[in-house]
C-alpha cells in the first residue's frame, strides 16, 4: 500500500502541474518527479529551447486565420496555398496561420483574439479571410494601426461601398468570381439533355445571390447563343441550405437537396457552397447509370476523383494579390485599397496573374468544351453579362437596355434575377 | 491496483483510491494522445509545451482561459443539478444559445433608451437567465407531462435554438444592408461588461460564475432540496414513496440548471461576443457535460477540472501557428479524457466489486 500511496502521490504531481502550471519554466524544473510524462515534457522543453527560431533581419511574418480546415479541398485551402505562394515567390516571406477560425470549433475565441496570438508570434500583417471575420477585422485594425491587415471578400475600405469605414492598414481583396460563374453556367447549359439547371446555394447574402445571379447569367447566354434554345425554355433552380456547409438538423442537407434536383430533372448541380455533397451525389447516380453532371467550387483541385461528373470548377487563386500586397507591406508602399481582381484574360488559368479561373472537368464533351472555350473568348474581348435589360427577379426594373452595372449594382444585387427560381431574400 | 488487492478495504483507503483512478485515467488518455502525436510525427513533449506555454504563458493568455472558464463553469454545475436529479440535461446547449437570445432581445429593445447603461445590462442578463431557464422548463415538461425522453427532447430543442439563432441573424436581427455570419450588428461599448484593462476578461463574469459554484456546491451537499434531488436521481420510486415531490424537483432541477446556461449565454452576449453570432453557445454545454462526467458529479472538483480544459482549449492554438499541428489536437485529448474516464472507472466497479466479495465486512462506497 506504501508504494501504491507513493504512486499516487507521483501521479497527482503531475497532475496537479499540468493542471496549475504558471510558467513553463516549472516543468523544466520538475525533471526530478520520475513519471514518464514529466520526464517527457522536461526533455522537451529543452528541446523547445533550443529549437526556438531565431526571427532573420529581412524575415517578414505573415498570420493567416482560415474558416475552415487549411486542407478542406474548397475555400480555406485556397488560401492556404496562397499563404504558401508567397513564401515561395518572395524571399523571407514566412507564413504562420491558424486553421478553424469559428466559435464553434474554437470556443470563447474570437478572430481579434487570435489574430493577436499570431502577431505575438512575430506576424507583422494579418490575412482574414472570410465573411463572419468582418467585425473583427475592423476591431483588430482599429486596435492595432501598426499592423496591416488584408480582409479578404470584405468591401469595409470601399469608399465607394456600403459599409465603408476608413483604415489605412487594411485593405480589401476579392476575386471577381462572377466570371468563373458565368463559365460554370455555360458549361452547365452547353451540357443539359433536360434545360434544367440547379444552384445549390450556401446562405442568402449579397456576394452569394450575385454569384448565382451570374451562373443564370452564363448559362442563359449559351443556352440562346450558342445551341439557339429559347431563353425561357431554361429552367434555372436556386435551392440555399442556408450554410456554407452541412450542420445536420440546422441546415438542409445539401446531399439531399442535390439528390432532389437529379431526381427532378435537373440534370447539372451547379455548387455554391464550402463542400463537395453535388459532385459525390452526381457521381454516386452516375454510377447507378444516370445522365447527371456537377460542377463544384473555389478550390482548383476540386474534380478530382470526380472524373466521370465533374464540368470543372471555378476556383480562386489568391497568391498574386496577396503576393503584391504583403510585397507592398515590405516595400513601404501600401495603401488602403478595395481590390476587386479579375481574370488575367490572355489566359484566366496562369496561377501567377489571374486571381480567378476555371478548369474545365473530364465529363465536358469535346464539343462542349469548343464552345466554352468560345465563350470565355468573348468574355476575353468585352462581353459583359451584366447589361441590360435586366429584371429583378420580382420584375422591378435592374437595368435598362443597354445599361451596364457598376461594381456596386453587382456587389449588393438585391435580388435575383428574372428568370430565376428560388429564394431572394431570407427570413422573410 | 494489485498491491491493494486482498488489503483491508477501509474507507481510508477507498478515500485515496478513488482520486488514483482518476490520475490513472488522466495518465491513460495523455499516453493515448502522446501515441497519436508519435504517429503523426510530432514531437509530443513541444505539443504539451506549447499548449501550457499557449494558455499560462502570461497575463494575457491566462485572462484567455478565464474568458472560456467562466462560461464553462456555469454549464458545469448548471447540469450537475440535473444530473443529481438523474436527469441528462443535452439541452442545456440550447439553453445557453436561448440565453444568449434573451439577451441580445433586450440589449436591442433597450439600447437606444435613456436607462443608464449598468441597468441595461442587468436587465438583458436576467432576461438572458429567464430564456435559459424557460427553454429548460421546455424539456423538462417535455421530460414530466409529455414522457419525453430529456435526451431526445434536449436534442431537438438545441436544433430548434441553432435554428432560431440563424433566423434571427438573417432575418428579423440581420444588420443594415445584408445578413452575414458576423452576426448582429456588435452593441455600442457601453453595453459591453467592463474588462479588466488591457485584458478581454470581464471580472463580473468570473465573479458571478464562481459565485455559482459555491452556490451549487451548498445546495447539492447541505440543504433539504439538494438532498431530495439526490433521492430523486438515485431512486425515483423510493423518493415518492417517502413523500418527496418528483416531479416538481426534476422540473426545478431543470429550471436552475436552465438559470445557469442562461447567464453563460448572456455572458457570451454582454463579455464575449458583444453581439448575437451563429454558434453563440461555443459548445459550452456539451463541453460541460463533458467536464460534469469527468468530475464525477462534484462540484468542487468542476473547478480545476473546466480549468484544465479551457486551457486546451486556448493552449492548443499554439499548436497550428508553432508547430503547424492540426488544432483538433486538444479535442482528440478532451474525447481521449472522457474516454479513459469511462473506462477507468467501469474498471474500478469491477475490482471494487471484486474486493468486496473478498472481504465483505468492508464498507463500500457507492458513487453519488
Amino acid at each position: 500500500m506504501r508504494k501504491n500511496i507513493f504512486r499516487l502521490a507521483l501521479l497527482l504531481m503531475a497532475f496537479a502541474m499540468l493542471l496549475t502550471a504558471c510558467k513553463p519554466a516549472a516543468t523544466e524544473t520538475t525533471t526530478g518527479s520520475g513519471t514518464a510524462a514529466t520526464e517527457a515534457a522536461a526533455t522537451e522543453a529543452a528541446a523547445t529551447e533550443s529549437a526556438a527560431t531565431e526571427a532573420q533581419p529581412e524575415e517578414f511574418v505573415f498570420g493567416m486565420l482560415l474558416v475552415g480546415p487549411y486542407n478542406d479541398r474548397g475555400w480555406s485551402q485556397a488560401h492556404y496555398e496562397a499563404g504558401l505562394y508567397v513564401e515561395e515567390n518572395l524571399p523571407g516571406a514566412r507564413m504562420i496561420y491558424l486553421d478553424r477560425v469559428n466559435p464553434a470549433d474554437r470556443p470563447g475565441t474570437t478572430p481579434a483574439q487570435l489574430a493577436e496570438e499570431l502577431v505575438a508570434q512575430g506576424a507583422r500583417l494579418i490575412i482574414f479571410n472570410s465573411d463572419d471575420m468582418k467585425d473583427s477585422s475592423t476591431e483588430f485594425a482599429q486596435a492595432h494601426p501598426d499592423i496591416f491587415v488584408i480582409m479578404a471578400s470584405g468591401d469595409q475600405v470601399w469608399a465607394e461601398g456600403n459599409a465603408y469605414i476608413p483604415m489605412d492598414n487594411m485593405v480589401n481583396i476579392m476575386g471577381r468570381m462572377e466570371y468563373g460563374k458565368m463559365i460554370a453556367g455555360c458549361a452547365a447549359a452547353l451540357t443539359t439533355q433536360t434545360g434544367q439547371i440547379g444552384y445549390l446555394g450556401p446562405l442568402i447574402n449579397d456576394e452569394t445571390r450575385r454569384l448565382a445571379a451570374s451562373a443564370y447569367l452564363g448559362a442563359r447566354y449559351c443556352w440562346s447563343e450558342y445551341l439557339g434554345n429559347d431563353p425561357a425554355a431554361l429552367q434555372f433552380k436556386v435551392t440555399w441550405i442556408g450554410f456554407w456547409f452541412n450542420i445536420p438538423g440546422v441546415t438542409a442537407d445539401p446531399t439531399q437537396v442535390a439528390d432532389d434536383f437529379f431526381n427532378t430533372g435537373y440534370d447539372v448541380v451547379i455548387s455554391g457552397i464550402d463542400t463537395t455533397e453535388a459532385l459525390t451525389e452526381a457521381s454516386r447516380l452516375r454510377a447507378a447509370g444516370e445522365q447527371v453532371w456537377a460542377i463544384p467550387y473555389d478550390f482548383i483541385g476540386a474534380c478530382e476523383g470526380a472524373d466521370a461528373v465533374c464540368l470543372g470548377v471555378p476556383y480562386f487563386n489568391w497568391g498574386p494579390a496577396y503576393l503584391a500586397t504583403i510585397q507592398s507591406a515590405i516595400n513601404g508602399t501600401w495603401t488602403s485599397s478595395f481590390q476587386w481582381n479579375g481574370p488575367d484574360w490572355a489566359d484566366i488559368n496562369n496561377l501567377d496573374t489571374s486571381a480567378v479561373g476555371f478548369v474545365p472537368g473530364p465529363a465536358l464533351s469535346p464539343d462542349a468544351s469548343a464552345l466554352l472555350n468560345q465563350f470565355i473568348g468573348e468574355l476575353a474581348g468585352g462581353l459583359n453579362l451584366w447589361t441590360g435589360p435586366l429584371n429583378l427577379q420580382d420584375g422591378t426594373p435592374y437595368l435598362a437596355d443597354g445599361e451596364i452595372a457598376t461594381d456596386q449594382q453587382i456587389w449588393y444585387l438585391p435580388q435575383l434575377l428574372e428568370g430565376m427560381q428560388g429564394q431572394s431574400v431570407s427570413g422573410e | 491496483m494489485e498491491g491493494s488487492k486482498g488489503a483491508k478495504l477501509t474507507a481510508k483507503t477507498i478515500k485515496w483510491i478513488s482520486p488514483l483512478f482518476q490520475a490513472a485515467a488522466f495518465l491513460l488518455a495523455l499516453s493515448f494522445t502522446t501515441l497519436i502525436l508519435l504517429a503523426v510525427g510530432a514531437p509530443p513533449g513541444q505539443a504539451y509545451l506549447n499548449i501550457l506555454k499557449g494558455a499560462f504563458g502570461n497575463t494575457n493568455s491566462i485572462a484567455n482561459v478565464l474568458v472560456v472558464w467562466a462560461p464553462l463553469l456555469l454549464t458545469t454545475v448548471g447540469v450537475l443539478i440535473t444530473f443529481s436529479a438523474g436527469l441528462w440535461n443535452i439541452g442545456v446547449e440550447g439553453q445557453v444559445t436561448l440565453g444568449a437570445i434573451f439577451t441580445t432581445w433586450v440589449l436591442r429593445l433597450l439600447q437606444e433608451s435613456a436607462l443608464p447603461p449598468w441597468l441595461i445590462i442587468l436587465l438583458a442578463m436576467l432576461a438572458g437567465m429567464l430564456g435559459g431557464a424557460l427553454w429548460a422548463a421546455l424539456a423538462g415538461a417535455l421530460k414530466t407531462f409529455g414522457g419525453v425522453n430529456e435526451i431526445f427532447g434536449g436534442l431537438g430543442l438545441n436544433f430548434v435554438a441553432t435554428a432560431l439563432t440563424l433566423w434571427l441573424i438573417f432575418g428579423p436581427w440581420k444588420r443594415p444592408g445584408t445578413g452575414s455570419m458576423s452576426g448582429t450588428l456588435p452593441f455600442p461599448e457601453t453595453l459591453w461588461l467592463p474588462t479588466l484593462s488591457g485584458l478581454r476578461l470581464s471580472p463580473w463574469a468570473l465573479g458571478l460564475a464562481l459565485l455559482a459554484v459555491v452556490v451549487v456546491y451548498l445546495m447539492l451537499r447541505g440543504t433539504r432540496f439538494g438532498l431530495r434531488l439526490k433521492a430523486v436521481g438515485k431512486n425515483m420510486r423510493a423518493a415518492y414513496l417517502l413523500g418527496v415531490p418528483t416531479w416538481q424537483h426534476m422540473m426545478a432541477s431543470f429550471l436552475l440548471c436552465g438559470l445557469l446556461a442562461g447567464l453563460a449565454g448572456a455572458l457570451q452576449v454582454t463579455a464575449v461576443y458583444h453581439r448575437l453570432i451563429p454558434s453563440i453557445s461555443s459548445g459550452y454545454g456539451f463541453l460541460g457535460l463533458l467536464v460534469a462526467m469527468l468530475v464525477n458529479y462534484q462540484a468542487v472538483w468542476a473547478v480545476p477540472v473546466a480549468l484544465f480544459f479551457a486551457a486546451l482549449n486556448i493552449g492548443s492554438i499554439q499548436l497550428p501557428i508553432v508547430l503547424r499541428l492540426d488544432s483538433s489536437l486538444a479535442g482528440v485529448l478532451q474525447g481521449l479524457l472522457v474516454l479513459s474516464v469511462l473506462l477507468v472507472e467501469g474498471a474500478r466497479q469491477q475490482i471494487m466489486k471484486r474486493l468486496r466479495l473478498s472481504d465483505e465486512s468492508a464498507p463500500v462506497e457507492e458513487r453519488p
